[in-house]
């Protein structure tokens, strides 16, 4: 794992190293044309931002309220039903966060954690959890909205569905590999 | 679909804080979810810019291409759709590599530019093609090599070993990202005929 680790700690030092250089010697006015190609960077920021407002409002407003504590609470039966252990409940607040909103699933997983341990079972679940899949609704609307895509189609099903599948297997493998 | 959660997000929340007896939290936390969106925007600004910024050298140098060529074969079999050549081909590459390697902040502007890319191949504007969402799927359901935060968080806890995560994380993760692709395929072979 400490080659992964190191590949990833080297990799944007490279990036910014061998571009430019490659592009020197090809004869790219380098400077000029990283500037060129920056400045399509404030206007995607600027496009995006409703987008990023509008949901993150919804979402700040959702949870601040401590609507996500009462959903997760009725969803608990659901979670009995199919046979998990109560101890299970405290990962349903993560779950519902956790295509929601990148940041948000962050402090739930960190408070997870630092009242459970980071290595008890809902710890390593928490941490799996989390890490594991993107922020589907966050990708969505952002990337869709930048590009100015107003019908999504099937692209939030396959989203979703992607982040069951995720939890289902995180809580398997984590049952399966601890113990 | 995105309509109905998002307003269904805001009234539950408001619903539910009127019912606690503590309503001003709605006016407080709407405020500050609009200014920290203005942060973020703003964030990524800097970081786009440079991203964007070293994509046009590479471009220019040819480097996209190269690396679209050598890594293109294995993408474009999930993209059919797209046009041999398609500068998307790169950028796709280039936010899965980021993604990969747990470098968020780079995925994001290639994500985005990839997007502008695949809409100049969109033949209904307004509407996402099915190789965006192909994209997207791949993008949302990514495997992470290095879950670093999480890992940080351990650390921090005092975890005896933060790093046992890292198989069990790329176990749930890769089989989201298998379900993912076959979905997304089958929906389209469907939708085809």
């Amino acid at each position: 794992m400490n080659v992964i680790a190191e590949i990833s700690r080297w990799a944007i030092p490279l990036i910014l190293l061998l571009v430019p250089v490659v592009a020197y010697f090809r004869k790219v006015p380098v400077y000029e044309s990283f500037v060129a190609g920056a400045e399509e960077g404030f206007k995607t920021g600027v496009r995006i931002l409703p987008f990023l407002i509008g949901m993150l409002v919804s979402i700040r407003v959702f949870v601040d309220s401590g609507a996500l504590n009462i959903v997760s609470y009725w969803l608990q039966p659901i979670f009995s039903f199919f046979g998990f252990e109560e101890n299970f409940a405290a990962i349903i607040p993560l779950a519902i966060m956790r295509p929601l909103s990148g940041s948000g699933a962050l402090g739930v997983a960190t408070q997870l954690i630092n009242e459970y341990g980071p290595d008890s079972f809902i710890g390593r679940l928490a941490s799996t959890l989390q890490g594991s899949t993107d922020t589907t609704f966050f990708v969505l609307t952002v990337y869709f909205g930048s590009v100015g895509i107003r019908k999504y189609r099937y692209a939030l099903k396959i989203g979703l569905l992607a982040d069951i599948i995720g939890l289902i297997v995180s809580i398997w493998i984590v049952t399966k590999v601890f113990y | 679909m995105v309509n109905l959660i998002w307003l269904l997000m805001l009234a539950i929340g408001i619903i539910v804080s009127a019912l606690n007896g503590h309503i001003e939290i709605v006016t407080t936390s709407a405020m500050k979810a609009a200014e920290l969106g203005v942060q973020v925007a703003i964030e990524l600004i800097g970081v786009m810019s440079l991203w964007l910024g070293i994509m046009r050298l590479a471009e220019e140098a040819g480097l996209v291409r190269g690396i679209a060529r050598i890594f293109g074969p294995a993408i474009r079999r999930l993209f059919p759709t797209l046009r041999q050549d398609s500068p998307a081909l790169g950028a796709i590459i280039m936010n899965l590599s980021a993604n990969i390697l747990g470098l968020g902040n780079a995925a994001t502007p290639f994500g985005l530019k990839a997007m502008q890319e695949l809409q100049k191949e969109n033949s209904t504007p307004d509407e996402a093609s099915p190789a965006m969402i192909t994209f997207l799927a791949l993008n949302t359901s990514c495997i992470t090599l290095i879950p670093a935060t999480i890992i940080g968080v351990r650390l921090n806890a005092n975890s005896a070993n933060p790093t046992e995560i890292i198989g069990t994380t790329i176990v749930a993760t890769g089989s989201a990202m298998f379900v993912a692709i076959f979905v997304d395929y089958f929906i389209r072979r469907r939708r085809k005929t």
